[in-house]
């Protein structure tokens, strides 16, 4: 006798509100999961880096020395550094634990909007408003970037690294896929201006969010657009999109104040958060679990997918 | 004037120093003396003995003696017990400026406002650490006299009261009346009377008709003096703050507008108190001290500072890039106090009203039949009219003329055209033709004649007629031949083919042929001794290039001078592959038809470090390129117009290359020949199978024997010369590589055909 196949579990949504964390740091640009989710990065517009403990929401350091606001950071795969960028047209390398500035990059010519390590954490990416992306090198004392990529006509507005490829998206409506193994560029033409772009976990898609209210999943190696989700709005504003950990779903910040999540394969829409009445600044999937993060105007709110008492538990194992 | 006297002077003072006079010996060290202000002699005894001699040989007397003060003491007079104060152990040097007691006009207590006596306070207190119970003073401090300066009290006798202003009472009604009465407030605007308006809005029902107040307490404004030389809400750096250490705020911004001087003024004092001196730093922590945890070596970090000056980003945070439309049409629109919060510099407040706009007036419209022509009235030459009494003359001049014969130029210079005005000016002909027409080919112009004649001709017509002539060779080389015949020979002409001294060296000799109307100038001028494929390539060149750079038309030479400066390198660089159309993708995008027709791949080189720094083998080993492949082209060549279309080939060819892929650019480094040699030769087979029909069924193994070197030309003809040497090997190679070539230069010469 067989035991009944165990029901397949129905995909679980980050819908419960955990805990919001005011960060007192003027509005947050960016707010930015460590790469094994359990701490969380927030970029203020007060020019300062605050990094927070995710399970408890308090502040554990802050990283001053910008010279105007942050607006992207990424830490290392080790969690001994961070990279953050800036208006002030800076990335600055920072010590995690004494909070110095280990350096600082300069050499774009405007506001850097998006930065991130590579996977060893040897090169950090910056991708500017001055339409280049930088590639600095961590492990030499150079202080000039290894390479300029600038194919992009206009600012680069996102830009994600994984392995050996690189992914920056662009306001000329470009999505370009740098492909160092191969030594090929692959440039996808969306025509809208691309607002953030993303790898899918499993290294086969990517995703785009543009200013046409879109969010378009496209085939890697060839191109094609796999699915296409709608209904949010996002006209104006940079605002990021995410797919969830297990690429199950597809999540993207709305200027109406909720995150729209969306099935990844159906393209129904199978949640609509309500965070707030502002615009939903930035949101940051957890790396393994079913946890998000908001970003609206000063605040960062967590969101699980089960209520607190779960979380209380998790805390006392720890 | 004042630099010429000042000038002067020290002219006067140098001649006075340069003249006969040797400068001042330095005065010898037995002579340097000290003198008191009385001129008396003073001995110095050493810094650790006391310094200078005082008094009479140091001692408090005098020469006369040190003289006893009496002491009396009768029955009547009693002697008075005498305190002896310090003063009468000080002489007149002690007093003065310098001394240990300065004697300086200062206000008696009585009318000395609340501010403490420093220097008595500090007395008091290390009276009270040296007594015998310590803080003996306190309950001095805790039962102090009530007393109030001398200006408090005359304002309660004539009746003030604490909390209220100072000033005649007033009645509420006028002084509102007085608020909305439209009094002009010129300059800085008064801070607003918002608070004490909602006060009185609540209680203006109830206040009697006869009924007075006191003015309201104002906050005194601080005149505390400038030091210092810096702008207006710059502080400085206070390097006590700078170096608090742990105390210290995480970040130092020098233009906080609340300063210290505001925080002093409303009394709220610094609440981390820390004792002063020379503590901590670089003093180490001492045995007894009871807090070790202080951070001693303390160091300031420079990021603690601002980096770029100005704090917040500058107005409408663009950084000189340009908005979107939107974007800047909203800027400056919300309410002005929001981006000025916290940003007010102390003593000014935002103005209520803002600064009256400037109206600014349309240009007035101009009637409909304005001409914006003066018309001058007719000059009167009066010097023609001789026989005119003056009076008569000067009327004339005013009015308007009629007495003057109609010139036959009259209406002033806008009715002539430009050869009368040449000849008025006095300058010589221009030389060339005067007429567009003479501009013309001969056919050309015969043409337009036919146009003008017969007007029932259609303009399409036309045009297929000069496309038809633009494209057989035949009529290219007539038209070249007509562009050049009879030119006079001018050194300055365009040398298009400059790289190549041979080359040009045949153009050359093709052009003189031309300008002598010779008909078979192109076969005579080509080298003989060169391919026939190299012959035809070059012939094409030649015509074109003639044509391009066809002397311009006599007229307009004589307009354009030479560029003094010629720009030296005469190449640009051009990124090898160009992006396709935009329109085909947008179409694609809109169709939702992702993929192929959206997606476009490059060959891009990555740095040979990022490589290395993401521990990936370097796709293109040994290539110099970084980045998107760029080709060096010739500024002014004739192909960069020949080849246009086929740039575009390669990247359609571009297969996903293998892990040690060799690089098309870097292919002179290549040092396997076979390799090279057949896939030149399956390119050849290819072509031939599929433009020109023929079987090239050719033994691909036993070309791999070949040692011979030739370079790759690739399928595509972008390389305009052949490169040096080319034709010396031609001969040296055996008969299959020179299959080979005979193949891929049919191919070549296919596509170029195809092109035009």
């Amino acid at each position: 006798m067989a035991f009944p196949q165990p029901r397949p579990q129905a995909p679980q949504l980050p819908q419960h509100l955990l805990r919001t964390i005011d960060c007192q740091q003027g509005a947050v640009r960016a707010v930015r999961f460590n790469c094994d989710g359990n701490y969380l990065l927030s970029c203020g517009s007060d020019k300062s880096l605050k990094l927070w403990s995710m399970s408890r929401g308090t502040l554990l350091k802050t990283y001053s020395g910008h010279g105007y606001e942050v607006l992207d950071a990424d830490s290392s795969y080790d969690n001994s550094q961070i990279c953050s960028c800036s208006s002030d047209k800076t990335v600055i390398l920072w010590d995690v634990a004494t909070g110095q500035v280990t350096r600082k990059l300069r050499g774009h010519a405007g506001k850097v909007n998006c930065v991130q390590f590579s996977e060893e954490a040897t090169v950090i990416l910056s991708g500017s408003i001055d339409g280049t992306v930088r590639c600095w090198d961590t492990r030499s004392r150079r202080y000039e970037p290894i390479q300029v990529l600038d194919e992009a006509r206009d600012s680069i507005s996102s830009l994600k690294v994984a392995q050996h490829e690189l992914l920056t998206g662009s306001v000329d409506g470009r999505v370009r896929l740098y492909d160092l193994r191969m030594g090929q560029l692959h440039v996808d033409f969306i025509s809208s201006p691309i607002t953030c772009v993303c790898f899918s976990q499993d290294g086969q898609c990517t995703l785009s969010s543009s200013l046409d209210s879109t969010v378009r999943l496209l085939d890697k190696s060839t191109g094609e657009m796999l699915g296409e989700y709608t209904g949010h709005k996002m006209k104006g504003y940079k605002l990021d999109c995410c797919l969830s950990s297990k690429d199950t779903h597809v999540l993207s910040c709305s200027e109406d104040g909720h995150v729209y999540c969306w099935d990844l394969v159906e393209g129904s829409l199978s949640l609509k958060l309500p965070v707030g009445k502002a615009v939903v600044q930035s949101l940051s999937f957890h790396p393994s679990e079913t946890c998000l993060l908001t970003a609206m105007e000063g605040r960062v709110q967590v969101w699980a997918s089960e209520p607190e008492e779960a979380d209380e538990e998790a805390e006392k194992v720890f | 004037m004042m630099k010429f006297q000042n000038l002067s002077v020290l002219v006067s003072v140098l001649l006075f120093f340069s003249a006969d006079k040797p400068l001042k010996k330095p005065i010898p060290l037995h002579e340097q003396t000290v003198k008191d202000e009385k001129g008396r002699y003073k001995r110095f005894h050493g810094a650790f003995t006391g310094g200078f001699s005082a008094g009479y040989f140091n001692t408090v007397g005098s020469k006369e003696g040190w003289a006893p003060s009496a002491f009396v003491s009768s029955r009547q007079q009693k002697a008075g017990k005498q305190n002896a104060r310090p003063e009468d152990f000080m002489d007149e040097e002690d007093f003065s400026e310098h001394g240990i007691a300065p004697r300086e006009i200062t206000t008696s207590s009585e009318f000395s406002s609340s501010r403490r006596d420093q220097a008595a306070e500090k007395a008091k207190a290390i009276n009270a650490q040296a007594a015998l119970i310590p803080g003996d003073t306190l309950l001095e401090e805790l039962i102090a006299p009530a007393r109030l300066s001398i200006g408090v009290e005359l304002l309660r006798k004539m009746g003030w009261k604490e909390g209220q202003g100072v000033g005649p009472r007033v009645k509420r009604k006028t002084r509102r009346q007085q608020m909305d009465g439209g009094s002009r407030v010129y300059g800085c605007a008064l801070p607003s009377a918002g608070a004490e308006d909602s006060e009185d809005d609540d209680d203006e029902e109830f206040a009697p008709e006869n009924v007075t107040f006191a003015p309201k307490d104002v906050t005194p404004v601080d005149f505390s003096p400038r030091m210092g030389v810096q702008g207006l809400g710059y502080r400085g750096l206070d390097p006590g703050l700078a170096l608090l250490g742990h105390g210290a705020p995480e970040h130092i911004d020098l233009f906080k507008p609340q300063s210290e001087a505001r925080s002093r003024l409303f009394g709220d004092e610094r609440s981390g108190t820390r004792r002063g001196g020379v503590a901590g730093q670089a003093f180490g922590v001492g045995a007894l001290e009871d807090d070790d945890d202080e951070d001693v070596y303390h160091r300031d970090s420079m990021s603690r500072y601002d980096s770029v000056l100005g704090g917040e980003e500058p107005g409408d945070r663009l950084y000189g890039w340009t908005a979107p439309q939107q974007y800047s049409r909203n800027k400056g629109k919300p309410a002005k106090d929001v981006s000025y919060l916290g940003k007010i510099l102390e003593g000014f407040t935002l103005a209520q009203k803002p600064a009256k706009e400037k109206t600014i007036f349309p240009p007035p419209s101009l009637p409909r039949d304005y001409r914006p022509v003066q018309g001058f009235r007719p000059v009167v030459e009066v010097s023609r009219l001789s026989g005119v009494s003056p009076a008569l003359a000067k009327a004339l001049r005013t009015s308007r003329g009629h007495m003057v014969k109609e010139e036959p130029q009259q209406g002033g210079r806008h009715q002539l055209h430009s050869g009368q005005r040449r000849t008025l000016l006095g300058e010589d002909a221009l030389q060339g033709p005067s007429s567009v027409m003479e501009l013309l080919r001969p056919e050309d112009r015969q043409r337009l004649l036919n146009l003008r004649n017969a007007s029932n001709q259609t303009s399409n017509q036309t045009s297929n007629q000069t496309s038809n002539q633009t494209s057989t060779p035949e009529s290219r080389v007539s038209e070249a031949l007509a562009a050049w015949r009879g030119v006079q020979i001018s050194t300055q002409t365009f040398r298009p083919f400059e790289k190549n001294p041979s080359k040009q060296e045949r153009y050359e000799l093709y052009l003189n042929r031309l300008k002598q109307g010779d008909k078979d100038a192109l076969d005579r001028s080509l080298d003989p001794a060169m391919t026939e494929w190299e012959r035809s390539r070059e012939r094409d060149e030649f015509v074109r290039a003639s044509i391009l750079y066809r002397p311009s038309s006599s007229s307009l030479s004589t307009r354009f001078t030479r560029a003094q400066h010629q720009e030296d390198d005469d190449t640009v660089e051009v990124s090898r592959d160009q992006e396709g159309d935009i329109d085909d993708k947008q179409a694609a995008v809109t169709m939702k038809m992702f993929g192929k027709l959206t997606r476009e791949t490059f060959e891009w080189h990555p740095d040979k470090l990022l490589c290395k720094r993401f521990n990936v083998p370097d796709p293109f080993p040994g290539s110099g390129t970084v980045g998107l492949p760029k080709v060096k082209r010739d500024k002014f060549s004739v192909f960069n117009f020949l080849t246009v279309a086929e740039s575009r080939e390669p990247t359609a060819l571009l297969k996903p290359p293998e892990s040690m892929k060799k690089s098309r650019w870097d292919v002179s480094e290549q040092k396997k020949e076979e390799d090279c040699l057949s896939e030149m030769l399956s390119a050849a087979r290819s072509q031939t199978e599929t433009k020109v029909e023929k079987p090239a069924s050719l033994p691909a193994s036993s070309s791999s024997s070949q040692q011979t070197e030739v370079r790759s030309r690739g399928t595509n003809s972008e390389v305009i010369d052949p490169p040096e040497g080319y034709r010396p090997l031609l001969f040296k190679m055996s008969f299959l590589t020179w299959l080979v070539y005979i193949l891929t230069s049919f191919g070549l010469f296919y596509n170029n055909i195809n092109i035009y």
